[in-house]
């Protein structure tokens, strides 16, 4: 385990937004590989964290550092597109898809961060960027099927069904060729049988392309089935880390979730 | 029934609101008061049948989902694609079309084919700003700066340094892409209404310094004797060279539409699209925002700054006056007249705004109430614009994401060769 650098290298990360402590200190590593569950109770700032990772929030304090093919780098300070270039691909917990394009581009703009071709050969076409653009147009749909929602293609984002637009997202997150991919809160929302697809979806993505996975999720059914690890916070604070097990042993993690006893 | 009633009281609400102005008369001379009762009822007749039309056409558009359905509006629809695709039909229909476009000049007066090159100048115009407002979603109310810059760069240039057309044309594009990042870069963190009033205010000071730097723009008197495109040192008659300039704008408007829409379909123009849909998202997956954005600052007034060169040579005399906020609103107009993010819908656009207002002369003193009206009823109930946006459809082999990420040069690209995007542009 030594010398495997870990994927993502989260060190006592804090946010404040003001007075308010929405992150504490907060340490997490993913080693290659790992899928692990970010769980807590409404408001324990499991998105915050999310955004503070992937670059949309500057950090209070801390580091985050991530390891992608053979290389570490410092993420603090970057904006988030030179986050995702560097390898790290996020879903929303509020779908932001672009709900006016069509599935395919959106799948499409995921690969913008992996090509080059600009203006001039936007205008003039050379057969270098029209190669690119057909490789960009098989590689999405590739992706697309890999998803399930090849029979969409051309439909626009914003006319899909709720569970098709979180799979669309996890796609279009998967075609910037992350080495870790967080998720945030993929299956709210879902019904029983659309969440046991996505988690055979999400044990499939890492099997296939190597990937970590981070994700928040509230349904404890799949954290705890999915899940190699599972890290517990509440108000902004880690209070566990360990196996699915060890995590729903822990009498501070059922404190959280369940309260204190009257008269303790 | 119910709607009856209804106009019946919104009649008599206005006939008592107008009853001040347009029924009662004060003579301050003869110190008379006369009562005009006829034109009560005129008001009254008025407004009853307005708000019944009105009524009528709201019920229908909100009854507008399960009609669009209905087989003879769906079957038209289909018709039209029909044909389009059809190439027995489209090919002649094309063909012929450009025929007319050529022999426009020919066929008609030297005050039509002024009046086209002048709505021809905003087809440029428009399609420029659909790239800053139709794609990337960036509304820009100071668009109109930029065709300044164009035109003042082509009357300064030839008055000091007496470069021609031809010459000054590229280093306008330059100008302006330049003066697009120039603008683009204070404002790259605001959006939506805050930007639209930045943009509006650097729309006005490009205005106030032509107007008041004397010295070097000639102020409000403007600046005369521009001269028209030369072609290698052939002279031509007042008549030549206004088909002349009507044959360049048509060439200039040819190349606008081509390079605007391939961008439309390329990387840039995804990126474009994706920053206007969400910029968070666009942003999260991997676009750089502040690159993106400032392309589309200055790819839009690359155009404009053609379009102001070729206005300055067709007016042969410019002066600031001609580049007032009246102007960005019309460009604007016909971008979201036509349809945002469409082509077709921008041209269109362009010439409906710009060339009824010049065939209903006869209505002069009506026309900002008229073109207010219409754009009211636009936005009502045809919010999309004349032409809504299609997007593009694709031809696909699927291929496999490679593991890493540093290139995808490997084996797709030999299976994709071959294979060719189809596309069916709206």
């Amino acid at each position: 385990m030594a010398d495997i650098d870990p994927v993502l290298d989260v060190r006592d990360l804090t946010k404040y937004f003001g007075g308010l402590r929405a992150v504490e200190s907060v340490s997490l590593e993913i080693m290659p590989g790992e899928i692990v569950a970010l769980i807590g109770p409404n408001g324990a700032g499991k998105t915050t964290l999310f955004n503070c990772i992937t670059g949309l929030y500057m950090l209070t304090a801390g580091e985050v550092a991530l390891t992608a093919r053979g290389q570490r780098k410092r993420l603090n300070g970057l904006k988030p597109n030179q986050v995702t270039e560097l390898g790290m691909a996020r879903t929303f917990q509020n779908i932001r898809l672009f709900p006016n394009m069509t599935v395919l581009e959106n799948v499409m703009i995921g690969r913008h961060c992996r090509t080059r071709s600009s203006v001039f050969g936007a205008i003039f076409r050379p057969p270098a960027t029209r190669r690119e653009e057909q490789e960009v147009v098989d590689l999405s749909y590739g992706l697309l099927q890999e998803v399930g929602l090849a029979g969409l293609v051309d439909e626009t984002a914003n006319n899909l069904p709720y569970g098709a637009q979180r799979r669309l997202e996890i796609a279009r997150a998967m075609a910037t060729d992350p080495v870790l991919l967080l998720l945030d809160e993929p299956a709210a929302g879902m019904n029983p049988a659309e969440t046991s697809e996505l988690q055979a979806l999400i044990r499939r993505l890492r099997e296939k392309h190597g990937l970590s996975i981070l994700l928040i999720e509230h349904d404890m059914k799949l954290v705890m089935s999915l899940s190699d690890r599972v890290c517990v916070m509440e108000h902004g604070s880690r209070i566990a880390l360990g196996t699915p097990e060890e995590v729903s042993q822990d009498p501070r993690v059922i404190k959280a979730y369940l309260g204190e006893e009257a008269d303790a | 029934m119910r709607d009856l009633k209804h106009s019946a009281i919104t009649a008599a609400w206005f006939m008592f609101l107008t009853l001040p102005i347009m029924v009662i008369h004060v003579n301050t001379i003869e110190k008379t008061i006369a009562w005009r009762w006829e034109n009560m009822a005129y008001v009254g007749a008025g407004a009853f049948v307005l708000s019944y039309v009105w009524r009528f056409l709201m019920r229908r558009r909100d009854g507008g989902g399960f009609r669009s359905l209905s087989p003879g509006a769906a079957g038209r629809g289909r018709l039209l694609r029909a044909a389009i695709e059809d190439r027995r039909i489209s090919y002649p229909a094309a063909a012929a079309f450009a025929a007319l476009v050529i022999a426009f000049p020919f066929l008609f007066s030297l005050y039509q084919v002024n009046i086209m090159i002048s709505a021809l100048i905003y087809v440029m115009l428009g399609l420029g700003l659909n790239i800053v407002v139709g794609l990337a979603g960036l509304l820009d109310l100071g668009f109109v700066a930029f065709y300044a810059i164009g035109a003042y760069a082509y009357a300064l240039l030839n008055l000091h340094f007496g470069l021609g057309f031809w010459v000054v044309l590229p280093m306008a594009a330059c100008l302006g892409a330049f003066a697009g990042i120039l603008l683009g870069f204070p404002v790259l963190r605001l959006r939506g209404d805050y930007l639209a009033i930045v943009t509006l205010g650097f729309g006005e000071i490009i205005r106030l310094v032509l107007e008041n730097w004397g010295t070097f723009t000639q102020g409000p008197s403007g600046i005369s004797n521009i001269p028209r495109p030369g072609f290698f040192g052939m002279e031509f008659g007042l008549r030549g060279s206004i088909v002349f300039m009507y044959y360049v704008v048509i060439a200039l408007v040819l190349l606008t539409i081509v390079v605007v829409s391939r961008l439309k379909y390329s990387r840039v123009g995804r990126a474009w699209m994706a920053l206007r849909e969400d910029e968070i998202a666009c942003q999260a997956m991997g676009i750089d925002k502040t690159k993106t954005k400032l392309m589309a600052f200055s790819l839009g007034a690359t155009w404009a700054a053609m379009a102001g060169v070729v206005f300055a040579a067709k007016t042969s005399f410019i002066n600031p006056a001609s580049f007032t906020f009246l102007e960005s609103a019309m460009i604007l107009s016909i971008v979201v007249l036509g349809g945002m993010g469409s082509t077709v819908g921008v041209i269109l656009g362009a010439f409906i705004l710009i060339l009824l207002p010049e065939y209903l002369r006869a209505f002069a003193e009506y026309r900002m109430i008229v073109f207010g009206a219409v754009m009211v009823l636009f936005m009502v109930f045809r919010p999309q614009g004349l032409i809504r946006d299609r997007r593009l459809r694709r031809k696909f082999r699927p291929t496999e994401l490679r593991g890493d990420a540093d290139g995808d040069s490997g084996g797709a690209t030999d299976k994709a060769a071959g294979m060719k995007a189809a596309g069916a542009h709206g």
